[in-house]
């Protein structure tokens, strides 16, 4: 393995964790307090930091750097998740996310954008919350040592350095009029909440190792919580039951305690908080006689040679050290008991939790699409051999029938797990769009809340790679047009800030993708102005409400009057439609004026396969995909009508249609068919507008895998791609789209018109 | 020409009409007999269509009409050389492969400037071989470029 594949792995996990920031930074943002969750921002950070810094990427390390101490300010309870900072931290993750990406594919950042963020994330992290933060230069660990009973709350210690460590403010007045002063002045106390999960002792860890190397940063008092074991029957022999709650007494600041965590970090749940926990010391005393398998005192000097200050002394002593500085310290202490009251709190409910992750492994993609093309292999013979059994045929063989029926139900069976092997969320890509929604809120000065639904629905992964443009586009066109100004919207009654849902569904076998907005809706008189501007539509047209609304996907449409950035004229709704229907999906509109409007995505689970309708056009076998077909119908001599020197409508009901003669525009034949032959085909093209397309014959209805065509040749205009049949023989997918571009001549009717303006 | 100078090359010799062929043997992958190919529209004359080699849409050219030669109809004789040309694959259908044969690259004659049909770039020069001349050929001159001739 070279350089460069690490290089590649390293981004492939940024990729992740940058999910996991962005994931874990908008649950923040919602609210979450868990400290768990505020640990999984600053260990993605932490690990991208970590990652950068192997390859030397300096840009990345130092914003990164930047971030994570301020991530650790929230972590360690000493800065509150505002709304406000929040904000800011966002925008970080955006940053780094395009720093990585900078690193990744060469390019840089804007250096304003860092610096900026860089600035306000300092701001936050050197204490802008403290009001004695202002000295950063103050010396954290000298100013208690030296001058420890004068030393007043207000002189407290500022951050040194942007290790992230932000001393708590701890007087020591108290301490020294009593004279049962245990431990130097200097020393401070910590409590260290110690739960390993059973990831560390399958590491090779130990805790009691942990505990000696911690012996070592200050005195300890160490007590064992056995709470949590179970029964002897109930017991998992490799389970982790215990934890730790030590007293430290020491002259180091957190920092030094946290190193000694360090390597364990994440496979405990490991909480360090100023001051002591005096009734986590003490109770154990009291439950001590009539429960005397509890709780141990735990003296270190057992495990060390060198003795130790035995642990029981300590706690009476201690209790004015921290009671005291608790009142002459309101702003800070309360932190510090808050966050043991969050960690009860969490002990209580996330005890039981720490599920074990699903284990996963990280596969090439190449080799998932070789085993899928052999699978389509496998389904191509198996049905290559049902079909001759069935040629060969002398009657009565049921025992190959069996066989060749169990086969085709295996091999449907490996087809759906395979192609399950491909299946992902949409997760990263809705998470995307979270920034997009961001950006351009405030671009446009709106605010807008963006709700995601169904992140987990998961769909094959070329359709999420294709799905991310066509989706950006529309959010953007959602706020930018959709979403009223905050001014407008109070105005309207509703409420300042929009909100747009982005949700996902399986639904018959097809993914829908729901964009929904609740500004406006759209502007119909507008939409039917411009078009008629435009010369899409006669002003006579009697459109409903539904056509008008569809006439947004017509090429070259657009109704913002003023030309944005965002969603400027040129790449319209119509690029969404069509490189949806590229994918085999289809997109509808529904929308209420006032309330608001809806995308409807339908997608295909996957781009491997495809249901399509097997027809005969000149002695050659076409698939035609089903998604494009409304319906199907036998044309009569009377409804058929010549049109000019060479066109064909027929009437449906009360709609003349072009009849497109396939055949003749595949080059199969020369000269058009008789269309009472044959059989039409309704198909819906890019622009809304459907044309009848005469095929000779329809063989059938199936699942076909695709092939491609440019694998070995090139693209052939009319078709889409290859697919093999069961008779074995290379039958070619139509591109419906195509062929009905290709028949167009003469604007015909309005439908045509519609079209030819594409 | 390959400029190495000297050199062995191994060759797989083949006939169209009444002369022979042939391309280097490293370039083949296999040989199959003749199956009806599935016609593309809007392809030039010398493609024949698409086959289904074990699952992979494969193309097949008509090697006599794309050297201008008289296109025989392919029988149950007729041979498709898959062969790889680029990062493709491509068969090419010919009467009968007659053999392979191994020639120092000093017997190979530059070929003359005669034909009309036969731009000299896509032959890489002649050899004599049991009476015979086998024209060698630089298949990726003559489909190398499938894409803009198709389009």
């Amino acid at each position: 393995m070279d350089m460069n594949e690490i290089k590649e792995i390293f981004f492939q996990e940024c990729e992740e964790q940058l999910a996991e920031l962005e994931s874990g930074l908008l649950r923040l943002n919602d609210g979450d307090t868990d400290p768990e969750t505020v640990n999984a921002v600053f260990r993605a950070v932490h690990s991208i930091k970590g990652g950068a810094g192997a390859f030397g990427l300096d840009d990345l390390v130092s914003f990164a750097h930047v971030f994570e101490t301020t991530l650790d300010c929230v972590r360690s309870n000493k800065l509150e998740a505002s709304p406000d900072l929040l904000k800011v931290m966002l925008r970080s993750a955006d940053v780094l996310s395009d720093l990585t990406a900078a690193s990744r594919d060469g390019g840089t950042v804007e250096a304003s954008r860092t610096s900026g963020l860089v600035a306000e994330l300092e701001a936050y992290a050197k204490g802008q919350p403290l009001p004695g933060a202002a000295a950063p230069a103050a010396p954290a660990a000298p100013a208690p040592q030296s001058e420890a009973p004068e030393s007043p709350v207000e002189e407290a210690p500022a951050p040194t350095d942007d290790s992230g460590f932000q001393p708590v403010p701890f007087s020591f007045d108290g301490i020294d009029d009593d004279d049962e002063l245990a431990i130097g002045g200097g020393a401070s106390v910590f409590t260290v909440r110690f739960k390993p999960r059973s990831d560390l002792y399958a590491k090779g860890n130990e805790a009691v190792l942990i505990l000696r190397e911690l012996s070592k940063v200050g005195e300890l008092q160490v007590r064992c919580e056995t709470d949590d074991l179970p029964s002897l029957d109930l017991l998992d022999p490799e389970g982790a039951y215990f934890s730790w709650l030590i007293r430290v007494e020491t002259e180091s600041d957190e920092e030094a305690i946290r190193q000694v965590f360090e390597f364990v970090e994440w496979d405990s749940a490991v909480e360090i908080t100023a001051g002591a926990d005096e009734e986590a010391f003490t109770a154990p005393d009291a439950m001590g006689e009539d429960q005397p398998m509890a709780a141990v005192p735990f003296d270190l000097s057992l495990l060390e040679d060198a003795p130790v200050v035995a642990a029981e002394a300590a706690a009476p002593e201690s209790v004015p050290a921290t009671q005291e500085p608790a009142q002459l310290a309101p702003a800070n202490m309360p932190r510090a008991a808050k966050a043991i009251a969050a960690e009860a709190e969490k002990k209580e409910a996330a005890v039981p939790a720490v599920p074990a992750a699903p284990q996963t492994i990280r596969v090439d993609l190449d080799r998932v699409d070789r085993l899928i093309n052999l699978v389509g292999e496998l389904v191509i013979n198996q049905a290559m051999l049902a079909q001759s059994v069935v040629e060969n045929e002398s009657g009565g063989s049921s025992a190959v029938n069996l066989g060749l029926e169990e086969l085709q139900q295996l091999t449907r069976e490996i087809q759906d797990s395979v192609m399950a092997i491909r299946a992902q969320p949409v997760k990263p890509v809705f998470q995307r769009m979270g920034r997009i929604v961001r950006e351009i809120a405030d671009m446009t000065g709106k605010s807008v809340k963006l709700v995601t639904e169904g992140e987990n629905t998961e769909v094959d992964k070329t359709v999420i790679d294709k799905i991310a443009e066509p989706l950006t586009h529309m959010i953007r066109n959602a706020v930018d047009h959709g979403l009223e100004g905050p001014e407008k919207r109070t105005e309207l009654g509703k409420n300042p800030e929009g909100v747009l849902k982005l949700s996902a569904k399986h639904r018959s076998g097809r993914i829908v993708i729901e964009i929904a907005d609740d500004g406006a809706g759209i502007n119909r008189e507008r939409v039917k102005a411009k078009a008629i501007e435009n010369g899409l539509i006669t002003p006579e047209a009697n459109l409903s409400d539904e056509d008008i609304d569809n006439l947004i996907f017509h090429p070259g449409f657009s109704t913002a009057d003023k030309i944005s950035d965002i969603s400027g004229r040129g790449v319209g709704m119509d690029v969404v439609k069509r490189s949806i229907q590229a994918l085999g999906g289809r997109i509808s509109i529904t929308s209420k004026p006032g309330k608001g409007s809806v995308f409807t995505m339908s997608l295909p689970l996957t781009l491997a396969v495809l249901d399509g309708m097997v027809v005969t056009v000149a002695e050659q076998t076409l698939v035609v995909p089903l998604t494009a077909i409304v319906e199907t119908l036998q044309p009569e001599k009377s409804d058929i009508h010549s049109f000019g020197p060479s066109q064909r409508l027929i009437a449906i009901r009360d709609t003349f249609c072009p009849l497109v003669d396939v055949g003749n525009i595949l080059n199969f034949r020369a000269d058009l068919a008789n269309p009472v032959d044959g059989v039409a085909l309704l198909v819906e093209s890019e622009g809304g507008g459907q044309r009848a397309l005469m095929v000779d014959a329809i063989q059938g209805q199936r699942q076909v895998v695709i092939k491609s065509l440019e694998a070995n040749y090139t693209n052939v205009p009319g078709i889409a791609a290859a697919t093999i049949l069961g008779d074995g023989r290379v039958a070619l997918i139509l591109d419906v789209d195509a062929v009905v571009t290709a028949s167009r001549g003469q604007p015909l009717s309005p439908d045509m018109m519609l079209a030819a303006t594409g | 020409m390959r400029t190495s100078g000297t050199g062995m090359l191994e060759l797989m010799a083949f006939s169209l009409g009444d002369q022979e062929f042939c391309i280097e043997v490293v370039s083949v992958r296999e040989i199959r007999s003749w199956t009806p190919a599935t016609v593309l529209p809007h392809s030039p004359d010398h493609v024949c269509g698409v086959i289904n080699l074990r699952g992979a849409v494969l193309p097949v050219m008509d090697l006599a009409r794309r050297l201008g030669l008289a296109a025989a109809e392919p029988s149950q004789e007729s041979v498709i050389i898959v062969t790889h040309i680029g990062n493709q694959i491509v068969g090419l259908l010919v009467d009968s492969v007659s053999g392979i044969f191994t020639v120092s690259t000093d017997d190979i004659h530059a070929a003359p400037d005669v034909s009309k049909t036969m731009n000299k770039h896509e032959i890489r020069g002649m050899i004599p071989r049991d009476e015979l001349m086998v024209c060698f050929l630089q298949i990726e001159a003559l489909f190398g470029t499938i894409e803009s001739e198709a389009a």
